[in-house]
């Protein structure tokens, strides 16, 4: 029988240093079924498994963006390309992309939040005729932290991408500063009536406040997708980590509609 | 089809369906308890009569025979995964009829949520069949099985009464595979009796969406921040708790090979939430419990539409908690801060 626990071997094609702390691992996967905003289980045997979000994707590959902060992750870390690595998946609910023909796209994300939007962006990138346009905020906490050199610098070239990249902290060339929350201002959502869409992705309490924010200048929460982060052990319903109320994030999420969202409290 | 055996006869028919069958039942171990000279009662695989501990509920619930504290899931060298692998024999496990509804709600999480069944929990489900053991008539003290409508089932295999000081049994055979064994002994009229009344009654809150808010909010949840020690011991021993970790171990001091397998966990245990870089949802205590309260009265029927809550009422939870938090009390508490809140809304 299929046995939807067991990891399947795949060859680590590239490895790309992003900061200090965070690399992106290129991943040979011959499959069509990735939804972007999706994530999967990435296994080593001896050390555990872990739900890391897919970062990018094409029809033979898949990338992950991985922070160095656990045991599992610092093992990773010492693979190089040619080495193989276990996964699992792909596994969640992704972004509705489908219904976001026709319509103005903006995409907020706030630090390791701008992994799991990179595939979405990027698409947009490669497919203008998929949306209206893309209106892109990209957050970090501080020049050391930026992600995404060349993806970012496409998206800010890019005619039809209207894109702000922020710092919290400190100064970098081609950055605001401040929170990626304070440029909300800058987007026209008045002139659009209906025909828009709002990805937030981010830490909690940025997701949180950036929403707010956006209703503030007229955006209905109707409109607005999140993507949570929670304990997905299993990512098959059973283990129970990440459940909150009746909900569990690895089945019905981590991508979420607002108004789904803000139900689910903890 | 009902019949009347001996002691001595009984552990014969047990002898032969050892053969085919594991027979787990409840078991006392000596001096096994949590505190010093007390005992523990366990299910445990049994060969006779005399073994079974028929006079008091079991600390832990039938539920470790075949969703086992600790499971296998995976053996792994440095190259690669093999699935672990299980023996070939059927179960026989005796219950009570709240644990046998209460394995019914284990199924909807491990069979029926998500989009796939989970293999290690359904290749061992497959091979359960139940005995049935009858309670006091009142069950014991704890006990709120009538209030969850758990006091009665008509799903198991067989059924046992005892009468050890004479040394007999009536056994009531429900299933076409086990009647050849007995169809020799003398037949008689047993129907197995079940509890129609408890000391303890539970009254399940009935809670809407729009209450969901203001419930979380409740004041009674902060009495559980300082009286909880969140030391799980309550998800143990709960039947309906499926929640597990899966951990990665090895066997060799060189490290190459060693297993991957799913041990219990709880949402009262700490760090049941954290995630990576170490932020953990729900790390109050008085959310673990607002959260295991609401998922044991009303998360579960929610999401699966049953007709049933997930709580089974054996009150096993209220017996082993070191705190002396009663379950049973959160949840009437619960039913009448939700009654007080509509009386509230009705008067504005």
């Amino acid at each position: 029988m299929n046995n939807p626990w067991l990891p399947e071997k795949h060859r680590i094609l590239d490895i790309i240093e992003e900061t200090d702390l965070e690399s992106t691992f290129v991943v040979e996967f011959p499959n069509a079924s990735i939804r972007h905003g999706q994530f999967f289980e990435i296994s080593l045997p001896k050390i555990g498994e872990a739900p890391i979000s897919v970062s990018s994707f094409t029809d033979s590959t898949v990338e992950f963006t991985i922070r160095r902060v656990g045991k599992l992750t610092n093992v990773i870390f010492d693979l190089a390309p040619g080495d193989d690595l276990y996964i699992r998946g792909p596994y969640g609910n992704g972004f509705p992309l489908e219904s976001f023909k026709n319509k103005h796209v903006v995409v907020i994300a706030g630090g390791t939040g701008v992994a799991p939007v990179r595939s979405t962006l990027k698409h947009f990138l490669h497919h203008p005729q998929d949306c209206k346009d893309v209106y892109a905020i990209a957050g970090f906490r501080d020049p050391s932290h930026t992600l995404f050199e060349n993806d970012l610098k496409a998206f800010v070239n890019a005619p039809h991408f209207h894109t702000t990249l922020t710092l919290d902290n400190g100064q970098k060339e081609g950055f605001k500063e401040g929170f990626a929350m304070n440029y909300v201002k800058d987007i026209p959502f008045q002139e659009w009536g209906e025909d828009y869409a709002v990805i937030i992705v981010g830490p909690p309490v940025m997701m949180k406040f950036t929403a707010q924010e956006c209703m503030k200048y007229g955006v209905q929460e109707e409109h607005i997708y999140v993507s949570f982060e929670r304990k997905m052990s299993c990512a098959l319903g059973k283990c129970g980590h990440c459940k909150i109320n009746e909900t569990y994030v690895c089945l019905e999420g981590p991508v979420f509609p607002y108004t789904k969202a803000k139900t689910l409290m903890d | 089809m009902s019949y009347e055996l001996t002691y001595e006869e009984m552990n014969h028919v047990f002898d032969s369906l050892r053969l085919h069958y594991k027979i787990y039942a409840p078991k006392r171990l000596k001096n096994a308890g949590r505190y010093c000279n007390t005992d523990i009662i366990r299910y445990k695989e049994i060969r006779s009569l005399e073994e079974i501990e028929w006079n008091e509920r079991s600390q832990y619930s039938p539920k470790e025979v075949f969703y086992p504290i600790n499971q296998t899931l995976f053996h792994f060298t440095e190259y690669g995964f093999m699935e672990s692998q299980i023996f070939d024999k059927d179960l026989l496990i005796f219950a009570r009829s709240c644990d046998i509804h209460g394995i019914k709600r284990l199924d909807k999480i491990f069979l029926e949520n998500g989009n796939e069944v989970d293999p290690y929990y359904k290749r061992m489900r497959d091979k359960v069949h139940f005995i049935l053991m009858e309670c006091p008539e009142e069950g014991w003290e704890s006990c709120a099985c009538c209030s969850m409508g758990t006091n009665k089932t008509d799903d198991y295999d067989l059924a046992i009464r005892p009468y050890e000081e004479e040394g007999r049994v009536l056994v009531e055979c429900k299933s076409d595979q086990f009647t050849s064994i007995f169809n020799t002994y003398p037949k008689t009229t047993y129907q197995p009796a079940f509890v129609k009344k408890n000391e303890t009654v539970i009254h399940v809150p009935k809670i809407t969406e729009d209450m969901v808010a203001d419930i979380y909010a409740f004041d009674m949840w902060k009495d559980y921040q300082t009286r909880c020690i969140g030391c799980g011991a309550c998800n143990s021993v709960c039947i309906t708790c499926s929640c597990f970790n899966t951990i990665d171990t090895t066997y060799t001091e060189n490290g190459k090979s060693g297993e991957r397998r799913r041990t219990w966990t709880g949402c009262m245990n700490d760090g049941f939430t954290t995630v990576n870089g170490g932020h953990a949802f729900r790390d109050d205590y008085q959310d673990r419990m607002r959260f295991k309260t609401m998922h044991k009265v009303y998360d579960f029927q929610k999401r699966f539409k049953t007709d049933y809550q997930m709580c089974v009422g054996c009150g096993r939870c209220d017996d082993i908690c070191p705190e002396y938090i009663s379950f049973t009390h959160i949840i009437n508490r619960l039913y009448e801060e939700v009654e007080a809140r509509k009386e509230a809304k009705a008067d504005e």
